[in-house]
């Protein structure tokens, strides 16, 4: 697939974010924008997976999503993929819908392997997988990404110290660095500082990358999976936008976890192409 | 008497036995410890299959998550660490990525209770049985003696979803049978007969409703001893069977009267047959450092207690 067709779908992508936060009335669009990109890339590009879900994942590449509250990108990719009817995302966040707000396995949607919400918990929980991949000598990768604010909690720092401990290799982790976290900037509310430089501290590989440009997401993960195998488990700091795409939500906090309204539902459409038909 | 005792160990060896015959039973079975490996009793488990054994630091909330992983997998994962950090530690970690998520993950509790003694009440959780059965599709199994615990963690790797397994750190009586048809996960054990009073008892607390027993029945009391080794999923029937046929009951364990075993059983009861009951616990309260012995008679956990307590739940019957 080029880099063209990515960046096409993520378009779609951003679009279905829009209309099922604008159609629940609520919900984390902002977020959801910034990483529509990487989702893309990740689903319709880089990861050998199967819509036809299974739980284990034994000999495919897999994805968990540790910021769960950005769940409108991950289900709008997974539909786009074939994981469930695209019609399904009309119900985001409503009564007896299988798309819970945050992502959830008791429902059974395809695609989830795990519930995530309550932040710092799924870097763990992809260390586990990845450990437990290495014991069945499936040399298939894990991918995980977390948000930036995510790592003010203290379990993602015993991931990082676990997983470099225990050469988690197979595993390539994202942190969403847009900066933004609900009560503003990340570097206001608890300053991350050099994150790149406390990985490696940690141990881990660490890339860098603009998470929003497509050609650069390719090449970067390319390299990440070159790592694998190599003893360290890798982190790549991808600077995002968050509401990328739609010129008044960019880098607006506000956008975090408020849904537009009709009105700015319409004028941020224009802004996005449609190319695979809207739900 | 249907109970003969073999000799004393503690519960926690029980399980650092068991957990190795499933080692080389299954597979699937993979351990996990932060930092506790010598006290949960692990170590053989750890040099037989090192492979399948992650030592996670002291780092619970990771180990739990990782575990979640793990079971995502396809694995077994058996976490070990004080009962302490394996739930209230952790307890968003396990109401997440393990119970909401229905992950196969077996949760080992050693040191649970007041009888962990002397490091005193920072390490002596007695609110443990209440967290873990409040999650939705929980198995909580509090096992009486070594033999017991043997047996019940090879059982709950049979058992698909998670599960609470707690045992302690004293060696206390062993009066169960090393193989044991009877023991079955969801379904109490009647240890004696009687019909005057039913005295359920969960874990350490069971050994002291049989020495219970045996003063009732000097005073003229018959006493109908269950062992509720399982909390949840709890056996109704055979708690309504006994209060049918006893009219009154004490059910005795090592945890807060608030949110434990004594308060499942009373809300079976109060929806179906209510009924005098005492309530045999540590009442609303910390514990504090002193040894198990002293610690069990000061906070009312002994033979006595149970005594005292069935006679004030028969004084109740109309």
């Amino acid at each position: 697939m080029t880099t063209a067709e990515l960046s096409s779908i993520s378009s779609q992508v951003r679009r279905d974010i829009l209309r099922m936060t604008n159609g629940a009335k609520s919900g984390h669009p902002g977020g959801s924008l910034g990483c529509a990109d990487l989702l893309t890339c990740l689903y319709f590009k880089v990861m050998k997976h199967n819509p036809d879900f299974s739980m284990e994942g034994r000999n495919e590449d897999v994805f968990f999503l540790s910021n769960g509250h950005i769940s409108p990108v991950w289900y709008s990719v997974l539909a786009r993929s074939g994981y469930f009817p695209v019609s399904e995302l009309a119900t985001f966040r409503k009564i007896d819908s299988r798309l819970q707000g945050h992502p959830a396995t008791m429902e059974h949607l395809p695609g989830v392997r795990v519930a995530s919400g309550s932040l710092g918990q799924g870097l763990s929980v992809a260390v586990g997988y990845a450990l437990g991949k290495k014991i069945h000598k499936d040399d298939r990768a894990v991918f995980c990404l977390c948000g930036d604010g995510e790592m003010n909690e203290g379990q993602i720092w015993e991931a990082a110290l676990f997983a470099a401990h225990q050469k988690a290799d197979n595993l390539i982790a994202f942190t969403d660095r847009n900066f933004l976290q609900i009560d503003g900037s990340t570097e206001d509310v608890m300053a991350l500082g050099n994150l790149g430089e406390k990985w490696k501290a940690f141990g881990w590989e660490v890339l860098e990358t603009d998470g929003n440009d497509m050609a650069q997401l390719e090449e970067t993960i390319s390299k990440a999976l070159s790592f694998k195998g190599k003893g360290k488990p890798v982190m790549v700091i991808m600077k995002t936008i968050m509401g990328k795409g739609v010129d008044f939500m960019e880098n607006n906090h506000h956008w975090h976890g408020n849904a537009p309204s009709d009105e700015q539902l319409a004028k941020a459409l224009t802004q996005l192409d449609e190319t695979l038909g809207d739900y | 008497m249907a109970y003969q005792v073999t000799g004393k160990n503690d519960t926690r060896s029980g399980f650092g036995v068991g957990l190795l015959e499933l080692g080389r039973k299954n597979p699937q079975v993979v351990g996990l410890c932060a930092d506790l490996i010598p006290s949960l009793k692990m170590e053989a488990f750890q040099n037989e299959f090192p492979e399948r054994f992650f030592e996670a630091g002291i780092a619970e909330a990771n180990m739990m998550s990782v575990a979640a992983g793990l079971a995502t997998a396809g694995f077994i994962p058996f976490t070990g660490t004080f009962a302490n950090f394996s739930t209230g530690r952790v307890y968003d970690q396990i109401r997440q990525s393990i119970a909401y998520s229905q992950k196969n993950v077996k949760i080992c509790a050693s040191h649970a209770g007041i009888t962990l003694g002397e490091d005193g009440a920072t390490h002596q959780i007695l609110e443990d049985i209440g967290l873990m059965r409040m999650l939705p599709g929980m198995t909580v199994v509090v096992p009486c003696d070594y033999n017991q615990t043997r047996l019940a963690t090879l059982a709950i790797a049979g058992i698909q979803g998670p599960v609470y397994l707690r045992f302690g750190r004293p060696k206390v009586e062993i009066f169960t049978p090393a193989e044991d048809p009877d023991f079955q996960i969801g379904k109490a054990q009647i240890l004696a007969e009687g019909t005057d009073v039913t005295v359920f008892a969960c874990g350490h607390l069971v050994w002291e409703a049989l020495k219970a027993s045996e003063i009732l029945k000097e005073k003229g009391i018959s006493a109908e001893i269950i062992n509720l080794h399982t909390i949840k999923p709890l056996d109704e029937a055979a708690i309504l069977r006994s209060v049918s046929k006893t009219g009154c009951l004490v059910t005795a364990e090592e945890h807060n009267v608030l949110g434990g075993m004594g308060d499942a059983v009373a809300n079976v009861l109060s929806r179906n047959l209510p009924s005098p009951q005492e309530y045999v616990g540590t009442k609303d309260t910390f514990g504090e450092s002193g040894t198990p012995e002293q610690l069990m008679v000061k906070y009312g956990l002994t033979a006595n207690d149970i005594v005292s307590a069935a006679e004030k739940a028969m004084s109740r019957k109309k």
